[in-house]
Formats: C-alpha cells, structure tokens, sequence
C-alpha cells in the first residue's frame, strides 16, 4: 500500500490508515470483554451475560453506559496531574504499539525501519502508567500494587526482549512484514516455517512472558482483591477506571498480534501464495487471516486466564529471573550458535 | 477432637504435601486446560434464568405456612398450642376461643406467624396432632413491609 503519489495524497492515505486501524482495535475490546465473560461463564458452567441485547451483545455497551455515569472521584490528597497521566499512560502505549503491527499485507499505521523494537520500547511505557497510578493515589495499598506492577513488567519484559532478539538474529531483520514473508513456504510443509516451530523455545518464553506484561493471570499480581484492595486502579473511578481497563485489554491484543506476527506467521497462510503486486482482495483476504490468528490466541489468553490459578509474588519473580531469562539467554545463545555454523534451528531436522 | 495425632502416611495429598517438582507445571497444566476447554464444548449450564425460569422445589421443601381446612370447610386447628411450644423462634400467636362445633373444644381466634421470625424448621408441622398446619414449598415470598409478614388466620387458610 505504499502508492508514491503527491505528498498530501500520501497524508490522507496515512491519516485513513491511522484511524480505520486504531478504531478496528478499539472495537475489538468491547467484543473481546464480553467474549471473555461468556467464555468464563460457560467454562465455570454458568450462561453469562445474555440479557442485554441479542444474546447479550450489548452488555459492553451498558457497562461503557454505567461507567460513564458515575462520580469522577478524586480523593483528597492526590497528586492531581500525576493521578489523571497514570491512566493514559497505560493506555496510550498499548495502542501506540500497535502502529507497527501489520494487519494485513504491509498494510500498517506507520512503517519504520525499527519496526519491532519501537514497539517493545513504547510497550514498556506502560510501567510508568501503572506505577503512576498507583503512587500518586495516596493510598498505601495502591502504592504497592503499582510497585507490584512495575517489578514484575520490568522483570518480565528482559525475558520478552530476549525472545524477540532470538527471532530477529534469525530473520536479519527488524522490519516485521520481511519477518512475515521469511515464515512463509508454500504447502503444509510452510506451516514449519512459522517461527513458533522453527524457535519453539523463544515461542514460549514470548507467550509467557506476554502474559506477564499484560497483568493476564496466571500474572496478575498488580491487581489483587484480597491483599491490596484491588491494587493500582482501587482509587480510581468512572472513565478513568475504564481507560486503565481498556489499556489493559488494548496490551493484550497488540501482544497477541505480535505473536501472531512473530511467530505464527502473521498475515499469511502456508496454502496461500503471496502475491507480488496484492489487489485490494488480496489485502482484505490478508486481514482476514490475521484476524482469524489474533482470535485464536486471544481465546487461548482467556482459556488459559480461566484455567490456571495465580503465581505467590515470590514464585513469579523466581520464575520470571532463576527460570525465563536464563532459558531465554540460553535461546539467544543457541541461536547464535546455529547461525555461525549455518544450521536451522532444531539442528537435526532435515529442513 | 480427640486424637491429632496422625503419622505422616496418613496424611492425604494436599497442595503443601505435594513435592516442589510435582507441583502445577506440564501434565497437570495441560489436564486443567483440557478440562475447562470440555466444559466450554458441553455447554451443560447449572444456572437457570431465575425470574424467567423458576426452578421447581426438591420434594420435602420447606417454605411459606399454610393452615388446612377439612371436608367440610372448617380449620382443622384445635388451638392445642403444641406447635407454638415446639416452634424455637417463638414466632407463632395463637389466641383460643370456644369452637362453636360439637366434635372440639376450642379453635384459633388468633393464628398469626411471623415470617420474618420464622425459621422454616417445620417444627409446627411435626408438632401439630391435627395435621392442621404445615409447609408449602413456595419459596417466593417477598413482601414491602415486615407487616405485611406477619400472616394472621385468614391469610394461612387462603393459601
């Protein structure tokens, strides 16, 4: 989609991206909210929302209502500006992030030549948000959430960081469309050439470590009802309480969907060839797939969310430095090992 | 209470007893997943949509009082008080006058139950040598005022 006609073409072409994507991701909350809810319900053998709306559709939409009308509270003694950034600060770079994510055939908000490690950085900004909020809600129990928060997404994020560099060695690259394009092969024998089966050790490092940088249980010790009165959003209410929300379930998708990217092959499919000159089929079709991928693992946060129980706050940080950084640095190693004596990953395997 | 004192064999297995390397990782997490995704594929709900969908009582359901009449109309109560001596919450009211029929001394002038007291022991209806009073499995029972629970004669023998 990268058309070379005038400049101010070249604006619009950008700001029409810009907001059909930010607002397709946007929309995808409501449905993913009410999606985890039913889920829920039915794996605890309950119904679940399903009164408001057909099927309960609309129930996303009451909650939005409701949340809208309540009392904007600021307690006494708050840092005022402090206390209003947190939120958007854990949700402006959650979809930031997503200005790299290709969606369909190069078809993306901003194309840099950093690609992925813009995301990881602005991804990591939602520390700051967190523990904004809770520091300046002059609430002790808050404090510690946010504090909480900040350990374990600084701890986690180093694991993350590894596993991605472990994929970009492989691919010589940054730029995630080429990563995309790298994974493909024609036929079934293609689906090997997906990163989660060519780097399965990264793959799963990355997927846990996801989890942990999005608060997703088994990791969402930030939050906790029972030790910090719920943690670092406690004092916040209305709006507020929803960006933080939103910002949370805004992290989830655009980790999902660079996993998707980075290892489950993006926005193609082993069956279907890759076109050199794509027709705008081609670029519907190419969402589509990655859509289909993006909800597939977005079930399988939920699933996994309603499934395992919480990690203790030391079993997390013992996991997260004694287990996940030495196995991801161990990853790093072998990569780079296989790369100077020109093997493919998984040495014996014939490919 | 008596005896604490178990070997270690005895003990079953729990989280705490449970090794460190058998603890939740792999088999078991797997299992679990296994597990939830069956109950999303059933799709068996326990819960029923309540106000929509009323559930009916298990039989030997004890809610709302009702006091019986015989075969020819009359309340079968004797005002014996057995059932206000048996009730422990103490919540039913009886005042007795002279039964103007020829086959009982005395019935109810008063019979009045306190719902809000009320136990639903069914202790009234063991208690009633008449098989006069006893209990509906109407489970339903809200009311806008603590008057309006307290049900006098006419009230018990209309339900």
């Amino acid at each position: 989609m990268s058309d070379a006609g005038t400049p101010l073409l070249d604006f619009f072409f950008a700001a029409l991206r810009a907001i059909v994507i930010f607002a397709a991701v946007l929309q995808i909350v409501p449905a993913l909210v009410y999606f985890e809810r039913r889920l829920a319900a039915w794996i605890q053998d309950r119904i679940g929302p399903n009164q408001v709306g057909p099927v309960g559709l609309l129930q996303p939409l009451a909650d939005v209502i409701k949340l809208a009308f309540k009392e904007d509270l600021t307690p006494e003694g708050v840092d005022k500006w402090i206390y209003r950034l947190g939120p958007a600060l854990v949700y402006a770079p959650a979809i930031l992030a997503f200005t790299v994510i290709p969606v369909g055939m190069d078809l993306q908000v901003a194309s840099f030549d950093v690609g992925v490690i813009f995301l990881l950085t602005i991804g990591g900004f939602s520390v700051y948000g967190l523990a904004f909020g809770g520091w300046a809600s002059n609430n002790k129990y808050s404090l510690l959430g946010g504090l909480r928060a900040s350990a374990q997404l600084i701890s986690y994020e180093v694991a993350l960081g590894l596993s991605v560099i472990a994929i970009l060695m492989t691919a010589e690259t940054v730029d995630l469309n080429s990563i995309i394009r790298q994974q493909w092969a024609p036929g079934a024998a293609g689906l090997l050439e997906w990163n989660l089966f060519q780097q399965p050790l990264a793959a799963f490092i990355f997927l846990v470590a996801a989890f942990a940088e999005t608060n997703r249980l088994p990791f969402d010790l930030p939050e906790c009802e029972a030790e910090l009165v719920g943690g670092f959003h406690t004092e916040y209410t209305g709006l507020k309480f929803a960006m933080f929300f939103m910002g949370e379930y805004v992290a989830m998708i655009t980790m999902s969907a660079l996993m998707v990217t980075m290892f489950l092959g993006g926005w193609s499919l082993p069956w279907v060839e890759i076109p050199t000159s794509p027709s705008i089929v081609d670029v519907a079709l190419s969402v589509g797939i990655f859509m289909g991928k993006l909800v597939l693992l977005l079930f399988f946060y939920i699933w996994v969310r309603w499934t395992l129980p919480r990690f203790r706050y030391d079993q997390l940080m013992n996991i997260g430095w004694k287990v996940f950084i030495p196995l991801s640095l161990l990853n790093l190693g072998l990569t780079a090992l296989s790369g100077v004596l020109g093997w493919n990953w998984l040495i014996p395997l014939p490919w | 209470m008596a005896n604490h004192e178990e070997t270690p064999e005895e003990k079953p297995e729990t989280a705490t007893t449970v090794p460190r390397e058998k603890a939740a990782f792999g088999m078991p997490l797997i299992k679990g997943l296994a597990n939830t995704l069956s109950h999303i594929l059933r799709n068996e709900p326990n819960t029923i949509h309540y106000p929509a969908e009323k559930r009916t009582p298990f039989p030997g359901y004890r809610g709302e009082h009702r006091l019986k009449r015989d075969e020819l109309g009359r309340e079968k109560c004797v005002a014996c008080f057995l059932c206000s001596t048996a009730c422990p919450a103490h919540c039913i009211e009886i005042v007795a006058e002279e039964a103007p029929w020829g086959d009982r001394e005395k019935r109810p002038r008063l019979f009045n139950i306190d719902m809000m007291r009320c136990i639903y022991c069914g202790m009234c209806e063991e208690a009633c040598p008449c098989d006069a009073i006893e209990l509906t499995p109407v489970y339903n029972i809200p009311s806008r005022s603590r008057g309006e629970k307290i049900y006098n004669k006419e009230k018990l023998l209309s339900l």
